[in-house]
């Protein structure tokens, strides 16, 4: 176990969360979702202390983080790129556009850049399938990209 | 304001009535005539599409623009600009509408806001270069009637879609809505509202067909204290977006329809199960919420008839297994999603215990429409087993990519042909895909098939929540089976055996014949522990999953041989199955190639024909695409 202690106001802040939603484990979803938007991961001491706070195991905690796709614990980059690997994506050249964030950031799904800049994902869908394929990166959705597209946007980003 | 009674209602209603007359008319009105206001017309409006797409392309910007503009041109008082929801045609976005004349303006950028505004909102004079431009005829279009994409169209689920604004209750409501709710109170008991659910034909329309009527049927039968009314908006099938644009353009209507469906249950709490990643759909559910609550539409007694609902939201967190009722539950709970074995069933024993009624939003967002205008009515569209409508979210390579609401038994020739506007870039068709991970593909041979409930289940498809994917000549059917597998074993909540492990093995077999490694003993695997895998998984999710690869292999059987025997992809799409050439006459030695190739495989001096080393070689592709003397092949 990494010996890794959160900021005190976070700390505070998720020992709140749990307050609000009343110490509930029913509400263990919900508090994790407001829970990840402080640091925008759930590392384990951040669930150990949910954990505490709801009265359960903390496997039961790491047991639905794990789960759900929409959380995670490693740190997002500066810049978090998911490129939609929905079905209209994937036919339109989705794969291909990924295999080349791959291969320009070095990383693959799920990591960061070692500079914390970039971080890679893929989602699935994100509803603009008339611009497919398509990559988030932030808020900003890119539509009708190109592999050949990939490291202009990065250089633009940097 | 509070509304308390039925007359109540009435008045908000005739209130509100004449904002939304301006475009009910127009929309009846044939092929009219440009307005603007220095042309004499009194009020105009411009309606903006605000759904996920469009918003995609900045088409809030266009809104803002174009109100600065009314507000210097001083005419901001006579023309309103309202957001609404998804218009459906998502290719052709951002969209802008303008009514009375029902001039349907497309891609549309923040920089031609000034045009419009000059042009045509107060000239009168159309701005040409952003009409649709039917590709058949080459004449531009201005009224979206008269257009391919919606000519067949029937919209009964999307009916406020791209017409009202979703964030104001009284637009709703001057579209007869909360009516159905009202009239229910007042005038119906709750087994008549079952009745009427059921003589209408409605199955559910999240994937299981399941008849709606009879579902609310079990579950007013239970006895129980506290009952539940759910909402599953975790529409977690990839490419596919009918869900989240109903509640992102019509969210009172499933407000409306969960209280009714409460009502007739006898439960007084609902929950909508909606994905995170959905966020303008939930702004827009939480808005509505409030506002029916504000209105007294929502809460205790509701319009004086003794009946107390109220809804809140759940979030999912993305997990697709959780589509399926009994994992929706468990989520709900905040525990990890996990089916459970049937019966008992939720209308029994569902969440904490309680009995529990779970609807897609489509099936919902049919709820208030039937009760107006009459289960007959919602019947006789359709076919004899799938009543009313189905929204699908066309996509792929087609040349209409969008949301599209078509009657029961419409061919699939017509959706990829007349609505579809064809495959994209003339190339052939080859499959479609509908049901995403639980469906099959169906080919051509298929196409003049009515799609309903049965007809798809028949063919090894299903209709599943209405993803409908057109695939050309360059898909490649093993790489998309394989798509489908890789997502499902990701999904796969590895509860029961069959699903986690003979999906993985499956996965395995696919990835082993598009690395050019397989061989027909795998082809007749695949076949066998699909079939077994569809036996004995325990829920939804396990037992649909191997459809795309066996609906693959029923009809690709060609192509599977191909990967196997020949080492060939017809596709060109597995790559280890492809080799880059250069052609030594067409190659200039201009050395781009080997400039942008990843692998530093392209050797050659400059001015002279290059080569590529296989040994490095990672079959990217790039060198083709960047190659500007087509002197690269891939074979």
């Amino acid at each position: 176990m990494p010996d890794f202690k959160l900021p005190c106001d976070v700390e505070a802040k998720v020992n709140e969360i749990c307050d609000t939603h009343g110490n509930d484990p029913g509400e263990l979803i919900n508090i994790l979702h407001e829970a990840q938007h402080l640091m925008g991961y759930l590392p384990e001491e951040m669930q150990r202390i949910i954990a505490g706070k709801l009265n359960i195991p903390v496997s039961k905690v790491y047991g639905v983080v794990t789960f759900y796709a929409f959380f995670t614990m490693t740190a997002k980059g500066k810049y978090p790129i998911s490129v939609c690997m929905g079905t209209a994506c994937y036919v339109r050249g989705g794969e291909k556009l990924l295999d080349e964030f791959r291969r320009v950031l070095g990383i693959d799904v799920g990591e960061t850049t070692p500079d914390g800049k970039f971080s890679l994902d893929c989602l699935r869908c994100v509803g603009a399938c008339g611009l497919a394929p398509v990559v988030m990166i932030g808020e900003k959705v890119y539509g009708r990209l190109q592999p050949v597209d990939v490291k202009r946007i990065l250089d633009e980003l940097d | 304001m509070k509304i308390l009674t039925i007359e109540d209602l009435k008045s908000v209603r005739s209130a509100s009535a004449r904002r939304l007359a301006l475009r009910e008319q127009s929309d009846t009105m044939a092929g009219g005539q440009c307005c603007g206001t220095a042309t004499g017309t009194a009020r105009m409006q411009i309606l903006i599409c605000g759904g996920t797409g469009c918003k995609a392309s900045s088409s809030q910007l266009i809104g803002g623009k174009i109100k600065e503009i009314l507000s210097e041109k001083g005419i901001d008082d006579r023309v309103d600009v309202i957001t609404t929801g998804c218009f459906g045609f998502c290719e052709k976005g951002p969209v802008v509408k303008i009514i009375p004349d029902n001039t349907f303006y497309t891609q549309v950028t923040p920089e031609d806001a000034a045009d419009i505004v000059n042009d045509h909102i107060i000239s009168g004079k159309r701005v040409e270069r952003l009409l649709y431009v039917d590709p058949k005829t080459g004449q531009s279009v201005s009224d979206s009637k008269h257009m391919d994409f919606y000519r067949k169209q029937m919209r009964v689920a999307l009916r406020n879609c791209g017409f009202i604004d979703p964030e104001n209750i009284e637009e709703y409501i001057a579209r007869d809505g909360y009516a159905a709710l009202a009239e229910s109170l007042m005038h119906r008991s709750p087994e008549d509202v079952i009745e009427a659910v059921k003589r209408s034909g409605l199955r559910g329309r999240g994937g299981g067909g399941f008849p709606t009527g009879v579902k609310w049927g079990f579950a007013r039968k239970s006895v129980s204290d506290v009952k539940y009314v759910v909402c599953n908006a975790d529409e977690g099938d990839p490419g596919a977006f009918m869900d989240r644009s109903i509640m992102e353009g019509d969210p009172h209507s499933i407000v409306e329809a969960m209280a009714i469906c409460g009502y007739s249950i006898g439960s007084s709490k609902g929950l909508v199960y909606i994905r995170a990643e959905y966020p303008l759909a939930i702004h827009r559910l939480r808005t509505a919420i409030s506002q029916a609550r504000e209105y007294g539409l929502l809460g205790e007694n509701i319009l004086g008839s003794g009946f107390s609902f109220d809804i809140e939201i759940r979030y999912g967190a993305g997990a697709f297994v959780c589509g399926e009722e009994t994992a929706l539950i468990h989520s709900m709970e905040g525990k990890r999603g996990e089916p459970t074995m049937k019966p008992p069933f939720p209308a029994e024993s569902g969440y904490l215990g309680k009995p529990t009624n779970v609807n897609n939003v489509e099936t919902f967002a049919n709820i208030p429409v039937i009760l107006t205008k009459g289960p007959e009515w919602f019947a006789s569209i359709g076919t004899e087993k799938s009543k009313g409508t189905k929204v699908f979210a066309l996509a792929g390579k087609i040349n209409n990519v969008g949301l599209i609401e078509v009657p029961m038994g419409t061919t699939l020739r017509e959706v990829i042909y007349e609505i579809g506007g064809g495959i994209k870039g003339g190339r052939k068709f080859k499959a479609v895909q509908t049901g995403g991970p639980s469906g099959g593909c169906l080919t051509e041979k298929h196409l003049d098939i009515p799609i309903d409930f049965d007809n798809l289940l028949a063919e090894g498809s299903m209709m599943g929540s209405g993803g409908m994917i057109v695939m050309d000549e360059d898909d490649c059917m093993v790489s998309v089976a394989r798509f489908y597998l890789d997502f499902t074993v990701e999904e796969s909540c590895g509860k029961c055996t069959p699903c986690r492990i003979g999906n993985k093995r499956l996965l395995e077999t696919l990835n082993r014949i598009t690395d050019g490694k397989g061989s027909e003993e795998d082809l007749k695997t695949l076949s066998t522990l699909g079939k077994v895998i569809k036996d004995t998984a325990l829920c939804g999710l396990g037992q649909t999953s191997p459809n795309p690869v066996l609906s693959t292999l029923n009809h690709f059987y060609d192509e599977y041989l191909e990967h196997v025997r020949d080492r060939r992809c017809r596709a060109k799409q597995c790559k280890a199955l492809l080799t880059y050439m250069i052609d030594p006459s067409l190659c200039i030695g201009c050395h781009l190639c080997a400039k942008n190739c990843p692998a530093d495989a392209i050797i050659g001096d400059v001015r002279k024909p290059h080569v590529i080393n296989y040994d490095k070689c990672i079959r990217c592709g790039m060198c083709m695409a960047r190659c500007r003397f087509k002197a690269i092949s891939v074979s």
